[in-house]
């Protein structure tokens, strides 16, 4: 045993790769087991490793964590990259869950039927634009500082920029009417742990493709 | 201004219903002011109340908070029902976590379509009795105590204590397979704090009827 966090999910980014992002983020090193079929699955269920049946799994620390939120806390607490007292808590948290928000929507984007597709891209647009990007580009006007929360580097951070590139992926100039963001982009994007993570052979996953949606498919039987 | 928590949200359950029963339990009185029409949404909306234009919003500690988890986190922490460690709250997260997806559900039983009650209904009893229950059966089981987490009251209760009487109401008999959970219904629903919320004049909700569903939405939507 290594010692290491070990994730166990599929092949590609889904839920797990916010995890992956905050593990990188705090320079720490993971293991991975990908789930590719249905039995390796149902294995794991009757092994019971999955307190409700569900993956992301994530060793850590001697237990076996599931569900999303509970992870992320407990590694960006473990890391300190969760702020110094409740009210920075309260912040980061604020933020973390409307960027999850419109993480959800590119999250279930690949598994929406062909006709929707359009649509749906639209309402990301809108969203990033009119509701999420405006509340952070104020939130760095405002302040002036480098980092979203106590001059200091936090989960809040790491959540915009991997919530930023991903946006970006599909909207490639959706930052355009943000200058503080654009800036924030590159300034993250340059801190060691994260320009490492950024460069080809790290964890990162690619975009979901077909395979991946299919292959999510099959085992979880949707 | 009174110095108590203000909370934001239309006169129902909804997403704010979990934040009711928390403060409740840790003993904190609280204001409410509802929105009753989309007006009182948008006028919310205009003057910069609402970090991402939505309700859940409520006014703590010099802070207009949004985003119900960021909500109950901080009020969990603050009234010490968030465990003593970095391990506890590991435990106390993945437990309401699992319990918010159960909540998810029994939340959007109501807003079903006719054609759809039923199936849904269905998949609720399923991942209640076959997903959720057995856990938290099994935990109390397993090591004997009053409390889910660290033999102390916690979050993690209070949320249980909520998702049981919500399931219950959906069908009556849905613990008859659970008598631990049956017991820590119980008992929780005897902590004094909970005590009182569970009595009739206090600010829990009742479930959202039919009827009212056309006027949520219309402020919504």
């Amino acid at each position: 045993m290594s010692g290491k966090p070990r994730l166990t999910y599929f092949n590609g980014r889904g839920r797990m790769e916010p995890v992956r992002w905050l593990l990188a983020a705090a320079g720490v090193e993971f293991e991975e087991k990908f789930l590719e079929s249905r039995q390796q699955y149902e294995k794991l269920i009757k092994n019971g490793d999955l307190m409700f049946q569900q993956v992301p799994l994530v060793e850590i620390d001697g237990m076996k964590m599931v569900q999303t939120k509970a992870i992320l806390n407990y590694i960006a607490g473990n890391y300190n990259l969760y702020g110094k007292d409740l009210k920075e808590r309260a912040l980061i948290d604020m933020y973390v869950e409307g960027i999850t928000d419109l993480m959800q929507m590119i999250l279930m984007f690949p598994f929406s039927p062909p006709e929707a597709k359009e649509k749906n891209l639209e309402s990301i647009k809108e969203r990033a634009t009119n509701r999420y990007f405006p509340v952070f580009e104020k939130v760095l006007k405002q302040h002036g500082q480098d980092f979203l929360v106590g001059n200091k580097f936090s989960w809040a951070d790491v959540q915009l920029i991997e919530a930023i590139l991903a946006v970006e992926e599909k909207i490639p100039a959706v930052l355009s009417a943000f200058p503080q963001l654009q800036a924030f982009k590159v300034r993250m994007s340059n801190m060691p742990t994260i320009k490492k993570f950024l460069q080809p052979g790290s964890p990162r996953k690619p975009p979901p493709d077909e395979h991946y949606v299919e292959t999510v498919m099959n085992i979880l039987k949707i | 201004m009174s110095g108590k928590p203000k909370l934001h949200y239309f006169n129902g359950r909804g997403r704010m219903e979990t934040i009711r029963w928390l403060l409740a339990a840790a003993g904190v009185e609280f204001e409410e002011c509802f929105l009753e029409t989309k007006d009182d949404l948008t006028k919310l909306q205009k003057d910069g109340s609402l970090l991402f234009k939505q309700v859940p919003m409520v006014e703590i500690d010099g802070m207009k908070m949004v985003q119900t988890r960021a909500i109950s986190n901080y009020i969990a922490a603050k009234y010490n029902l968030y465990g003593k460690d970095l391990k506890e709250r590991a435990l106390i997260d993945m437990y309401v976590e699992g319990i918010i997806d159960l909540n998810e559900l029994l939340m959007g039983h109501t807003f079903q379509p006719a054609d759809k009650k039923e199936q849904h209904f269905a998949t609720i009893v399923d991942k209640a009795t076959n997903r959720y229950f057995p856990v938290f059966e099994k935990i109390l089981k397993d090591h004997g105590q009053d409390f889910l987490v660290g033999n102390r009251f916690s979050r993690a209760d209070v949320q249980l204590l909520e998702t049981l009487l919500m399931a219950e109401e959906c069908k009556p008999d849905i613990l008859a397979k659970f008598p631990v959970l049956q017991s820590f219904k119980a008992r929780i629903s005897n902590v004094p704090t909970i005590k009182k919320f569970l009595q009739p004049g206090s600010q829990r909700k009742p479930p959202l009827q039919e009827k009212d569903v056309q006027k949520v939405m219309k402020i919504f939507h």
